[in-house]
This record gives C-alpha cells, sequence and structure tokens, in this order.
C-alpha cells in the first residue's frame, strides 16, 4: 500500500480541507499559542532558578535565607491561570455549539455509517446505495452547501469513525445513534481508520473517503444503482459463488446473494482497496483474499473457503466484473 | 551538634537491629508473615520493580513490532494481548505498589510513629495484590480455558464494552482480568484506610495537622481519592463477572446492555486514578526539592490546600475521556469546564515548587536532577492536558497517539522520574547504604534524553493521523520516521533502568554507608538509624514545627518562630 498511500496527500490535523477540521483547527492553534507562552514563561523561571541559584563552591557554608510563603504572590499565581481559564473555556463552548449544535441545510446528502468489526457500511438511504469501506461525498460549494450528515451505529462494539482532515472523531457505540457531519471544500482522497480499539484488525480497519465534484458523484451514485451483472460472464464464476457460504455474508443485487453480514460486493471493482483498506483491490489481490483472506488480515472474521485453483479463478473472474 | 540533639530528643540508635544469623528458609518465612510496615512497604516497591521490567519488556515489544511500517514480529493477537498487559501492569502492579510501598514505608516514620494503625490488614492488602498480580499474568497459561480460546485478555487497559462480553472475549483470559483488579483493587483500598486512619490518629506529640510533612498531607489526599475511586472499578468488574456468568445484561449491548455505563464506571475510577498515582509523586517532589534547594517549602498552606482541591476537583472530570462518545454540547461544557479548573491548582503547585527553589542553593544531586526533569516534564504533560480538555481538539486527539504521548508524559515523565528520585533520596535510610552518585547521572541522562526521543515524536505520530493500539500500519502515511525515533528512544530508557539496576545491587553489596542523614535534611525519618530498627524510635519524638531536625540543627532560629 505504500506506493498507492504516497500518492495520496498528506496532512492531518492541521490540515483541515472541511468544516468542522477547520474551526477545530483554529481552535487548537489559539490553544497552542496560549500554552506555549504559558511553556516559554514557566520554563525560562525554572531555567533562570536552576542555573541562578545552583548551588557553588564558593557559597558560605550557612544555609540561604528561609522563605515561608507569600499571599500575595500566591494570589497573583492563582488570579492569573483562572483568568486563562475563563479564557480558553468560553473559546472552547462556542466551538463545541457551532460543531455540535449546528443545523442542517437543506440538501445535506446523509449516509448511514454501521461499524462492524473490522470493516465500515455506507448506506445512503435517500440513494438507496449500500458500499462499503470507501465513503463518496460531493464537493460542498461555499454558495450552496451540500455537507454530508453521518448517522454512526455499530454492529457489535464499540468503534469510531475518523477522518483528520475532515473532522474529529465520534464513536460508534452499540444500542446508539450518533451523529457527524462534514463539510468538504477541496476535492480528493481522504485517509483515516478506526480510532476505538475494537479487537484483532483494529489497525486495519481503513476509510477512504472520496470527496468528488457533484457532476462525478452524481455519475458514482447512478452507476452504485445499478444491479449487478455481465451477461457474458455468468456461468462457473458465479456458480461458485452462488453455492458457497459466500452468499451467507454477502450482498450481489442481481444474485441470488443477500448476505448482510460483510460488505455488499454488488460494484467491488468500484473500490479501490480490499478489506477495509489492507490492499490495493486488484486481481492478484483478490485471489489471494478470497483464498485465504487471514493472510492478508489475520484474525479476520471472514473464512478461506477452501476452494479448488479452478473454482478460485472463475470465482475471481466473474468478480472483477462487478464494477 | 549530634550532642545537642541527643539532649533536646532522646531517639533511639538502632540497637537492636542485629540480625542472627538464620537459615535462608527461617528468614524467608519471616518476610511471608511478617506485619512490619517497613517490611511489607519493601516488598511493594520490590514487587513493583519487578513487574516494571516485566511490562517494561512488553513496552519494548511493542515499540520493535512498531518501529518500521508494516512489521510481522508479533502477530495482532500477540500485540493486542501486550498492549492489555502493559496497560494493566503499569498501573495496577507498578505505579500502585511502588506508590503505596513508599507510603507505607515513610508515613509512619514521619509523623513519629512506630507502625501503621492497622499491621495485619496492611498484610492483608499486601498479599491480595500479590495474587491478584499472578492472577494477571498466569491469564498467559490459563486463559484459554475450556474451550481453548486465546491466551492473556485482548482488550485494552480500560476494556470497554461489549468487547468484554463473551461474544467477543471468550475463554478466561478477560476473567483473570477482572479477578486480578478486583484483588488488587481490594488491597489498595485496605491501605488507603490505614493510611487515612494512621495518619489522623498516630501522629507523635507536637504535630498538629498543620505541622504535617507535606508527603503525609499528600498521601492523606490520595488514599482518599482511593477509597472513593477504586470501589466504583470493583463495583463494575462485579457486573461484568454476572454479565459473562449469569446473563446479567449490565454492558451486554446485544441484550439491551451500555456500553456507555461502563465507560462511565470506569472513567469515574480511572481519572482519579491518574490523580492517585501523581499525588505521590508530588508528595516526593515536595520533600526532595526543598532538602536540594535547602529552603523551606514555599506556601506550605497553599500547597496543601491545592492538593485537596485537585483531590476534589478530579472526581468531577471523568468525562473528559469521552468527548467523542457523543454527549450533548451541554455535557461537554461541563467536563470542559472542570477539566480546566484542575489547572489552576495544579499550576499554584508548579510556582510553589518554583518559589521553594527561588533564591535558594540548589544541589544538583541525582534526585534534584530528577526532580528538576520531573517539573519540567509536568509542565509540558499540563499544558498537553489542557490541549485534551479544549473538546472540539480532543476530538481529533483523542484515542491517538498524542493521548499515548500525553500520558506517558505523566506516568513516566512525572511519576517514574520521581519514584527514580525517591528511589535514589530515600535507598539510604531503607538500607543504610548510598547509591553510587555517578551511576545515578548515567541513569538520569540517559533515561531523560531516552524518555524524549521516545515521547516528544509520538505526540506528532498523533497529529499525524496515527490511532492509538494499532499492531501495524502502512507505509506512506508519514508515520514512519516518527515511529523509528520513538523505537530507538526505548533502548536508551532500557539502558537506563539497566543502570539503576546495576547500582541498586552494586550497592546492597558494597555501597557507602549511608548514616542517619545523608541529605541534611529535616523530617523525622532522618532523626533515626539507616536502615531504621522495628520500633523506628527509642523515643518517641516531640515536634514543634514542619522540620523537626531543622529546629534541632538551627537552635538559634528554629522554624516554629515563623509558622
Amino acid at each position: 500500500m505504500g506506493a498507492a498511500n504516497h500518492q495520496i496527500a498528506r496532512g492531518a490535523v492541521f490540515s483541515p480541507v472541511s468544516a468542522p477540521a477547520s474551526s477545530i483547527a483554529t481552535l487548537a492553534w489559539f490553544t497552542l499559542a496560549v500554552t506555549a507562552g504559558i511553556f516559554l514563561i514557566v520554563l525560562g523561571l525554572l531555567l533562570y532558578s536552576v542555573v541562578r541559584f545552583r548551588a557553588r563552591a564558593t557559597d558560605e557554608p550557612r544555609e540561604p535565607a528561609q522563605l515561608y510563603g507569600s499571599n500575595h504572590i500566591e494570589f497573583a499565581w492563582t488570579a492569573i491561570p483562572a483568568l486563562i481559564v475563563f479564557v480558553l473555556v468560553l473559546t472552547t463552548i462556542r466551538t463545541i455549539y457551532d460543531v455540535q449544535a449546528a443545523r442542517e441545510p437543506p440538501g445535506a446528502i446523509h449516509v448511514r455509517v454501521i461499524g462492524h468489526q473490522w470493516w465500515w457500511e455506507f448506506q445512503y438511504p435517500d440513494l438507496k446505495i449500500v458500499t462499503a469501506n470507501e465513503l463518496h461525498v460531493p464537493l460542498s460549494d461555499p454558495a450552496h452547501p451540500t455537507p454530508t450528515w453521518l448517522q454512526l451505529e455499530s454492529a457489535d462494539v464499540a468503534h469510531s469513525f475518523w477522518v483528520p482532515r475532515l473532522a474529529g472523531k465520534t464513536d460508534l457505540i452499540p444500542n446508539r445513534i450518533n451523529t457527524m457531519w462534514m463539510d468538504p471544500r477541496q476535492a480528493g482522497i481522504y485517509l483515516g481508520q478506526c480510532a476505538e480499539f475494537c479487537g484483532t484488525e483494529h489497525a486495519m480497519m481503513l476509510i477512504r473517503v472520496i470527496v468528488e465534484p457533484r457532476p462525478a458523484f452524481d455519475q458514482w451514485v447512478a452507476a452504485q444503482r445499478l444491479a449487478a451483472g455481465n451477461p457474458k460472464v455468468e456461468g462457473h464464476g458465479k456458480q461458485v459463488f452462488e453455492s458457497n457460504a459466500c452468499v451467507n455474508c454477502h450482498s450481489v443485487r442481481g444474485t441470488s446473494a443477500r448476505g448482510t453480514y460483510g460488505p455488499d460486493l454488488t460494484h467491488l471493482m468500484s473500490r479501490q482497496t480490499l478489506g477495509s483498506g489492507v490492499a490495493l483491490n486488484t486481481l492478484e489481490h483478490l485471489k489471494i483474499w478470497v483464498g485465504d483472506p487471514g493472510r492478508m488480515k489475520p484474525g479476520v472474521l471472514m473464512p478461506a473457503m477452501n476452494l479448488s485453483q479452478n473454482d478460485l479463478d472463475d470465482l475471481v473472474a466473474w468478480m472483477v466484473t462487478l464494477k | 551538634m549530634a550532642g545537642s540533639i541527643e539532649e533536646r530528643i532522646a531517639f533511639g540508635p538502632g540497637a537492636g537491629t542485629a540480625d542472627l544469623v538464620q537459615p535462608l528458609a527461617g528468614r524467608l518465612h519471616e518476610w511471608i508473615i511478617t506485619v512490619d510496615y517497613k517490611r511489607l512497604g519493601l516488598m511493594y516497591i520490590a514487587g513493583g520493580l519487578f513487574y516494571f521490567v516485566v511490562a517494561g519488556l512488553q513496552a519494548s515489544t511493542i515499540r520493535l513490532q512498531l518501529a518500521v511500517p508494516d512489521a510481522g514480529i508479533v502477530s495482532p493477537q500477540v500485540f493486542n494481548r501486550l498492549l492489555t498487559l502493559h496497560g494493566t501492569a503499569m498501573v495496577f502492579l507498578v505505579g500502585m505498589p511502588i506508590l503505596i510501598g513508599f507510603f507505607n514505608y515513610l508515613v509512619p516514620l514521619m509523623i513519629g510513629a512506630r507502625d501503621l494503625a492497622f499491621p495485619r490488614l496492611n498484610s492483608f492488602g499486601y498479599w491480595l495484590w500479590f495474587f491478584g498480580a499472578l492472577l494477571l499474568y498466569f491469564s498467559y497459561i490459563g486463559g484459554g480455558g475450556l474451550q481453548g480460546m486465546g491466551s492473556a485478555p485482548a482488550v485494552g487497559w480500560f476494556a470497554y464494552a461489549p468487547l468484554t462480553e463473551t461474544p467477543f472475549s471468550r475463554g478466561n483470559s478477560t476473567d483473570y482480568w477482572i479477578l486480578s483488579i478486583f484483588l488488587t483493587s481490594v488491597g489498595s483500598t485496605a491501605t488507603a484506610i490505614n493510611l487515612i486512619t494512621t495518619a489522623f490518629t498516630m501522629r507523635c506529640p507536637g504535630m498538629t495537622l498543620n505541622k504535617m510533612p507535606v508527603l503525609v498531607w499528600l498521601a492523606v489526599v490520595d488514599a482518599g481519592l482511593m477509597l472513593v475511586a477504586l470501589p466504583p472499578l470493583s463495583a463494575a468488574q462485579v457486573m461484568l463477572l454476572l454479565d459473562r456468568y449469569f446473563g446479567a445484561h449490565f454492558f451486554d449491548t446485544q441484550a439491551g446492555g451500555s456500553a456507555l455505563l461502563w465507560q462511565h464506571f470506569f472513567w469515574i475510577f480511572g481519572h482519579p486514578e491518574v490523580y492517585v498515582l501523581v499525588i505521590p509523586a508530588f508528595a516526593f517532589a515536595s520533600e526532595i526539592i526543598p532538602v536540594f534547594s535547602r529552603k523551606v517549602i514555599f506556601g506550605y498552606e497553599v500547597m496543601v490546600a491545592a492538593s485537596c482541591a485537585i483531590g476534589f476537583i478530579s472526581l468531577g472530570v471523568w468525562a473528559h475521556h469521552m468527548f467523542a462518545v457523543g454527549m450533548t454540547p451541554a455535557g461537554n461544557a461541563f467536563f470542559v469546564t472542570s477539566t480546566m479548573l484542575v489547572g489552576i491548582p495544579t499550576g499554584i503547585k508548579i510556582f510553589n515548587w518554583l518559589g521553594t527553589m527561588w533564591g535558594g542553593r540548589i544541589r544538583l544531586r541525582v534526585p534534584m536532577l530528577f526532580s528538576i526533569a520531573f517539573l519540567f516534564q509536568f509542565l509540558i504533560s499540563g499544558l498537553t492536558g489542557i490541549m485534551l480538555a479544549v473538546a472540539p481538539f480532543d476530538w481529533q486527539l483523542t484515542d491517538t497517539y498524542f493521548v499515548v504521548a500525553h500520558f506517558h508524559y505523566v506516568l513516566i515523565g512525572a511519576i517514574v522520574f520521581m519514584i527514580f528520585a525517591a528511589i535514589y533520596y530515600w535507598f539510604p535510610k531503607a538500607t543504610g547504604k548510598m547509591l553510587d552518585e555517578r551511576l545515578g547521572q548515567f541513569h538520569f541522562w540517559l533515561f531523560f534524553f531516552g524518555f524524549h526521543l521516545t515521547f516528544d515524536t509520538l505526540h506528532l505520530a498523533g497529529l499525524a493521523g496515527m490511532p492509538r493500539r494499532i499492531y501495524t500500519y502502512q507505509p506512506g502515511r508519514g508515520f514512519e520516521e516518527l515511529n523509528l525515533i520513538a523505537s530507538i528512544g526505548v533502548i536508551l530508557q532500557a539502558l537506563g533502568v539497566i543502570t539503576l539496576v546495576y547500582n541498586i545491587i552494586r550497592s546492597l553489596v558494597a555501597g557507602r554507608p549511608a548514616g542517619k542523614d545523608p541529605w541534611d535534611a529535616w523530617t523525622l525519618e532522618w532523626l533515626t538509624t539507616s536502615p531504621p530498627p522495628e520500633y523506628n524510635f527509642t523515643q518517641v519524638p516531640t515536634v514543634h514545627s514542619r522540620r523537626p531536625l531543622w529546629d534541632l540543627k538551627h537552635p538559634g532560629d528554629p522554624d516554629w518562630k515563623y509558622e
């Protein structure tokens, strides 16, 4: 994945491309400035004390003057931090309300995000789309913002959705519905990943958010809404798929596969990566993955199906037609 | 000079400590059945240092795996067990016993008492801790259970529900984790009761509460926090066991339980726990900094008041660990405010330590070096703590390596540094031998640079988008260089710890005799022999000020004239 990751612009908390990450970054800079000021002053006092008051061979043998305290000084160094705290609390609370109490504008995109051990399900209820691991959202136009509102849920344990350039993280907690939003102003691919420890493959529960201009997004939506199926490759590969346990967990619209435990594969080949970001989605990787997913992602819940080489080749040949 | 001390306060020369030569089994047996608080204190510290090495080796394995991307040194399962045991052990098997051990050893001595109030309860607490600690590591053997599923627990040290429920954590590993924490917590609660009772009822004549050494005050605040914070944890562990074995549904979300309930229970314990661990560091600093600055502590009353304030406020800040769980804006605002308020008394403490150094004659011996580094690192961890208290900033930072770096700054930069300072400072008292100064300096600089190499860098990894608890990461995301540097820092830290172990062994065998009062200090533990006899003082001393030995050494200018 190294080469592929290198093509994606780096940057995280301090290079936001979307509200609320941008308002968080502003507040973060302010906080950094305040704390840096405190740091320099106190560090200066500490260094000065150590250098100026360190014991020297030339010192008189008596003890230095004993100073028991001073109420004036104590008052000063209580009041000044209290004032700093007061200012920080007010600015913080303002940003909390800006982010959490933001009103949803008309035209917002709705996505239901469901965390699974160890992959992401993205449902677009208004658009009737289901996809996995790669979230497509439209670029938001400042004149007519079309932010994306995420409804976060979990199918098993706690997860956390985090794409630092777009927004802060919000947890996905079973039996609870959380929300968050993003309003991206720059097209591109943004990397993120699960941020709450969720078991064996927590590290490989990666997210890609693909922000694209509205026409490209609409095109993607139209393609996703089509059922799968390419009549030319009906045949053995599809039979292998439908006659094995694949269908218990996966859906491919237009076939008998209706499983919901694993990712929807209807448009598998429209996705850039496999296994929630563990590898690029290529024919070779697919063969390894379908043959034994644990080789790429040890502990993954998808079992190795022990297919014959012939079945595996045909199955993957059919899968790569799921565009 | 010594003569005048003898005249004013009759104290024991430490006679009667000459060991009768006994067979090894007999001596071992004596340690096992002991109710002597000093022995138990040393057993706590020795046990804690043992697990410090074990859990440190586990951390080193974690850093080895993360040194380069896609390293396959350990499997994800093994990695997750490592991080769980490292975290759990460092808190319950290292931090708690070492700090309890120091308080055990020092509180009676410093208040001129002969023992803790409840010697048998003390021994009971120790053995609860001892077997609780064994249970945690026994999970590697017994955790598979009848189904043969799993090994050591792999749920993280705060073990968020429902990952700990039977569908996700099969086998017995999580049960060992529960029982281990339960037992060690009950043991700590016993110690807390003991410390409070001792400090309130067994002070020597003349020592009013207002004349108690700052360390003892902080021990009382610490014990009070333990008393309030540990029971919710124990309760939650029992609830989790009920879930796992008797079909209760407290945290079982598949049956309508609440995952957030666990988080609240855990952090109602977990945040005060941070202070339970750091207050002893404050306590050591408040004794060591004055002695090596040759000045009385600046603003005693304010220091004590600030400590009490920190104790109280820390009980109301727990949900700042939960800013990302989707609390209401008002809920978030409340916990932002309470968390920021802790900054005020904490700032007061730092300023008072600086005030103590100001105008002093600072002796840069090893305990003071560690204390100065503590001030520097505690300052930074306080400031990163403010960043984390800014809830929107926390939405970015929580559960990343920034948080890992922040709390290691507290746990190592403040607490472990002060534990090292305390070891160098009180080792002569407990053993009668000095630790080697030059080896100590070597230890300090190795550990100081190693620490900064590792944890300064990890802040940046978090800001670059690296979440915590990931067993590996892909190349090309900007994490490689930072992780490599962080891992290299571990080598220096390990060398530092090896130097300390060597120094301790060498001093025990052939250390310079310490005498009663090697640091020219002012509190009562330096009045008696090193090591002190079982009964501490032949005659219970009478004090007139907060620094009884200052009064004795400066009869013309005693403290009680100014307090």
